[in-house]
């Protein structure tokens, strides 16, 4: 009797087999960030956060529900590749959310597919701001370059008269250039010139030579946050236009938490205006600091990273609570929509229901040695809450 | 006019330093391409590498500037005769499109290798306090460190040239890129000959990256996306020739940086189409044989 | 290159012949979560076909093949993303037409070098045509790509959906008629004319074949075709960015062509289909030691597997109808 015996045991196993995930709930997101190529370091960025979030929160789930999350590589700025993986993700792994992505133009790539074939996106890095006009189903956690440009543009104005701007030639840069710029002309200042360097550019001295020699007060330069930022302020210290009387300032990309200590003294002094500094004292970041670091880490920094990575699962998590953990894309987009996190550690984050895009919270910093360790500290709030003002330009237009 | 002169000086100088390194950087590849006609495509993982030897040095090791430099010249050397040992030598002789091939094949191992060493960012230099700040002469500020960069460029050079001009070894060297078959038949041993030209000129490279990392900066990609103004360097210099290159490297650092300086919006566009005009004029190069 | 078998006397169809295309016809049947991976590797094949004929058939060394898939690519996007013709049987004739046309003018220059200087050449005017496509924001979307890139439905019946289902099949097509063209070309006397010329060109001068002319036309056609496989990767990913031009995409197609074997009709085939379906799995989960393995493979097959895998089959079935008898 010992085939019966076995046989029941199987009808049981095969009974609870298929009750199992009656009882539990599998929710599927898929997140794409870049392991590999240019952007790795970001990508990685966006990884720590992400499993941060998930195993310290991995209660405040609805009961029964369960998360898979399944990672992609897009591979840097590659927005076939981006396609193609989300593409797969929604017809092979049949995702209930899409999330990730460090670069504008993946962002751009995949927006149709998100509309056909009705996933919720939550953008934890890809700031373009005009990305999400026609993509229902996007919305974005993690800043756009008006926020920031466009208040550094303000306050600079203030202070000096003439500026030049040198940013990469692609479409954060672009923004960054036109929201400083907006802002600083808007303050009374004059902008004596403008550079577009190319994203693939190892060498700057060139480009500070020439800005250099056309004498302004201050140069905003903006570069996509590792690598070309520090290049750009080497040759800026290269060419001493400090001595020169020429300031450094741009929107936090350039100096960011993770990157900075390999930046070096050349970056003393420089004046950013963003929505997150590591070494903010605010309860919530403190926190957020310590448990990254203990997970990743002493000598380990947070970026923003981290924490739009954070924020963008935040949003999620909540849409699934929201919705007992039967989710609905319809459902997930309006939860999403109407999300806030006051303990978000940049302060309080929101998001604008009308265009889908973050509020943000900006504040002005100096890099400055604190401890013997390079950090930006934060010198003054701008705004508690700020919206695109490049949408809002556009409104009025 | 004052300051268009000044940026003239400015540019010059700029370039000036830029065609230094991409010279010695690439006088090993037209060396030994004259020498042995083999189409070495991954010149650049030397340079690279001579590169990551000095930032490792300088950074992990706390090896002073100069120890680095010859770390970087004699590691990569080193490196170079274990592979032209192991790897190059089966293809001598052979078809072009399998040396193409093999050494593709190399640059994609080792932009993998250095991606999983040292990560994908660009890797930061820290050089002595001495070669820091600026320089002055003559009334205006130069970056100490170029200005390092072109004197000791200068003395390689110069020293390279003596060798092959006045010594034994040059002659043979020389002898062997006019007319190997003729050159072996006097007796001179020819394949032991490219085993310490490879190894020199690859050394060279070495150096020449990592001399050059403050300019071309140190990442995994280096090899892919150096490789084009290696190769111009080399075909519009000619082939073989010593001379040849230092023109063309010197051209294309100076032209490469007044673009960058007075066109920036169009890049590297003018490099190309003045290479394409220029070897549309001449074929085998400025100052390559005429076959 | 005496090595690389693949000329044929005999130009009729062997029933081996229609294995790809069965395996196509399966493919769509029985894998419909793939189909995009599919066309990919359809419009891939038609790519290594073009440099197929070039490199294998006449010898010639490109290592700028990209920049006709580059220009078919991008001149489809900006046909449908800023001139608003969408028609993909328009799209891909004029992304053929003008990729030949930069064929003709830039084999003009190139095929007046040798050697080192062609190679560079070839190298310097892809790294041209990246330049251009970077710098022309307005046009090209920089290096933010294209998108927007809206494909009208085959002949007013067969729109281009999620799945992949119409692009799928639209690349067969093609893939279809390419590969019947170049056949046809092989086996005709132009086509055994390059292999005379890949094999000794001095004799083939001297016997009165017009080299320099043939050679001409052949790169013209082969850009041509890479141009019509680039319009059919941006048909299918409605979209188009930077990294269809340059070496490393003209460098990956070589890998692909010498991974299947080259010099050989089929070696097109082989080559991409395992190259894809390798970096679809394996690349996922390895990145890193997915780009050292190609590096290494290469190298391998360059000195131990010259004919590829295409080669290896042969060689393997030549000892076995040995060891038969």
């Amino acid at each position: 009797m010992k085939i019966n015996a076995s046989i029941c045991a199987g009808l049981v196993a095969t009974l609870i087999g298929f009750a199992a995930p009656a009882l539990s709930q599998t929710i599927k997101i898929g997140f794409i960030s870049s392991y590999s190529g240019a952007a790795a370091a970001q990508g990685d960025q966006l990884d720590k956060g992400v499993k941060l979030y998930m195993k310290l929160n991995a209660d405040k789930l609805p009961p029964g529900v369960k998360l898979e999350l399944i990672t992609r590589d897009d591979t840097g700025p590659n927005p076939d590749v981006a396609k193609r993986v989300a593409q797969e993700l929604i017809v092979r792994d049949k995702v209930q959310f899409l999330t990730g992505l460090v670069w504008t133009p993946n962002m751009a790539a995949i927006a149709p597919l998100t509309t056909e074939a009705k996933v919720p996106f939550v953008s934890m890095n890809a700031a373009g701001a005009r990305v999400m006009n026609n993509a229902p189903y996007m919305a974005r956690v993690s800043f756009t370059l008006w926020q920031s440009a466009y208040p550094l543009g303000q306050w600079a104005a203030k202070k000096y008269k003439r500026a030049y701007t040198a940013v990469s030639d692609f479409a954060p840069g672009h923004e960054a250039e036109e929201g400083f710029i907006k802002g600083f002309k808007e303050g009374g200042g004059e902008i004596v010139g403008s550079l577009r360097i190319p994203l693939a550019n190892p060498d700057f001295v060139p480009f500070m030579q020439r800005i250099k020699d056309a004498k302004p007060d201050v140069v905003f330069g903006f570069n996509p946050a590792g690598k070309a930022a520090t290049g750009m302020m080497k040759a800026y210290a290269d060419l001493d236009l400090a001595k020169a009387g020429v300031k450094f300032i741009g929107t936090g990309d350039i100096v960011t938490d993770d990157e900075l200590p390999n930046m070096g003294d050349v970056t003393l002094g420089v004046t950013t205006v963003h929505h997150y500094s590591a070494h903010s004292d605010r309860p919530a970041n403190k926190a957020f600091v310590a448990a990254y670091k203990k997970e990743f880490g002493e000598n380990l920094n947070p970026s923003f990273m981290a924490v739009g990575a954070w924020d963008a699962m935040d949003a999620i998590f909540h849409a699934i609570r929201e919705q007992g953990g039967k989710v609905d894309p319809d459902k997930s987009m309006e939860a999403i929509k109407k999300w806030r996190n006051p303990n978000s550690p940049r302060g309080m984050v929101s998001i604008d229901p009308e265009t889908r895009d973050v509020i943000n919270p900006e504040y002005l910093r100096e890099v400055r040695k604190v401890g013997g360790k390079l950090a930006n500290v934060e010198l003054e709030t701008i705004s508690t809450g700020i919206k695109d003002p490049m949408k809002e330009a556009d409104k009025k237009k | 006019m004052e300051s268009f002169l000044s940026s003239l000086v400015s540019v010059a100088f700029h370039g000036v330093a830029y065609g230094m390194i991409l010279y010695v950087i690439s006088v090993g590849l037209s060396v030994t391409m004259g020498l042995m006609g083999f189409t070495n495509l991954a010149h650049g993982v030397f340079a690279m590498a001579g590169g990551y030897v000095l930032v490792t040095a300088l950074s992990k090791w706390d090896v002073p500037f100069p120890l680095a430099l010859l770390m970087a010249f004699v590691l990569v050397a080193l490196a170079s005769v274990i592979l032209e040992r192991l790897l190059y030598s089966r293809l001598y002789g052979a078809v072009e499109l399998e040396q193409v091939l093999l050494t593709i094949g190399l640059i994609f191992m080792s932009v993998a290798v250095a991606r999983l060493i040292f990560g994908t960012l660009q890797q930061p230099v820290v050089l002595p306090d001495y070669l820091k700040g600026q320089f002055s002469m003559l009334g205006r500020d130069f970056p100490a460190y170029r200005v390092f960069l072109i004197l000791f460029s200068a003395g390689i050079i110069a020293s390279l040239w003596f060798g092959v001009e006045r010594t034994i070894w040059g002659a043979k060297v020389r002898a062997a890129v006019d007319n190997r078959a003729m050159a072996q038949s006097i007796g001179i041993n020819t394949r032991r000959l490219f085993g310490v030209t490879f190894a020199a000129g690859s050394g060279l490279a070495g150096l020449g990256g990592a001399l050059g990392a403050e300019i071309v900066a140190i990442q995994p990609t280096y090899p892919f996306e150096q490789l084009v103004y290696f190769l111009i360097v080399v075909s519009v210099g000619g082939l073989g020739s010593l001379r040849g290159p230092f023109v063309a490297a010197l051209l294309i650092g100076i032209t490469d940086t007044a673009c960058k300086y007075w066109l920036p919006q169009f890049g590297a566009f003018f490099i190309y189409v003045a290479t394409i005009g220029l070897l549309l004029w001449r074929p085998t190069g400025l100052f390559g044989k005429r076959s | 290159m005496s090595q690389y078998v693949g000329y044929n006397a005999d130009p009729g169809l062997r029933w081996s012949e229609s294995l790809p295309w069965l395996a196509a016809a399966l493919a769509f049947f029985l894998l419909p979560e793939y189909l995009s991976l599919g066309a990919r590797i359809l419009t891939y094949i038609l790519f290594a076909l073009s440099l197929d004929l070039i490199i294998g058939y006449a010898g010639i060394i490109t290592l700028g093949h990209a920049a006709f898939f580059g220009l078919g690519a991008y001149v489809t996007g900006i046909m449908s993303a800023k001139l608003g013709y969408t028609d993909p049987v328009v799209q891909l004739l004029t992304s053929g037409v003008l990729a030949g046309l930069l064929g003709l003018a830039t084999g003009a220059v190139i095929l007046r070098m040798h050697g080192l200087t062609q190679l560079m050449l070839t190298l310097a005017i892809a790294a041209l045509c990246l330049e251009v496509a970077n710098k022309a924001t307005p046009v090209t979307g920089g290096a933010d790509g294209l998108s927007g890139v809206v494909i009208a439905p085959i002949f007013g019946l067969f729109a281009f959906d999620m799945f992949g289902k119409t692009a799928y099949l639209w690349c067969l097509f093609v893939l279809f008629v390419g590969w019947w063209g170049v056949r046809r070309l092989i086996y005709s006397p132009f086509g055994v004319s390059l292999t005379g010329i890949r094999e000794n060109s001095l004799r083939m001068h001297a016997i009165g074949a017009p080299v320099d002319a043939r050679l001409r036309r052949v790169y013209t056609l082969s850009a041509g075709m890479a141009g019509m496989a680039g319009a059919l990767l941006t048909q299918t990913n409605q979209f188009v960015g930077l990294n269809v031009l340059g070496f490393e995409p003209s460098g990956e197609l070589l890998v692909m062509l010498i991974l299947g074997g080259v010099g050989r009709l089929y070696g097109a085939f082989v080559g991409p289909l395992v190259f894809l379906v390798a970096q679809d799995y394996l690349a996922k989960k390895f990145p890193e030691y997915w780009y050292f393995g190609i590096g290494l493979m290469l190298v391998l097959v360059v000195l131990f597997a010259r004919g590829g895998i295409l080669g290896l089959i042969d060689a393997m079935s030549a000892r076995f109808r040995g060891k038969a008898r």
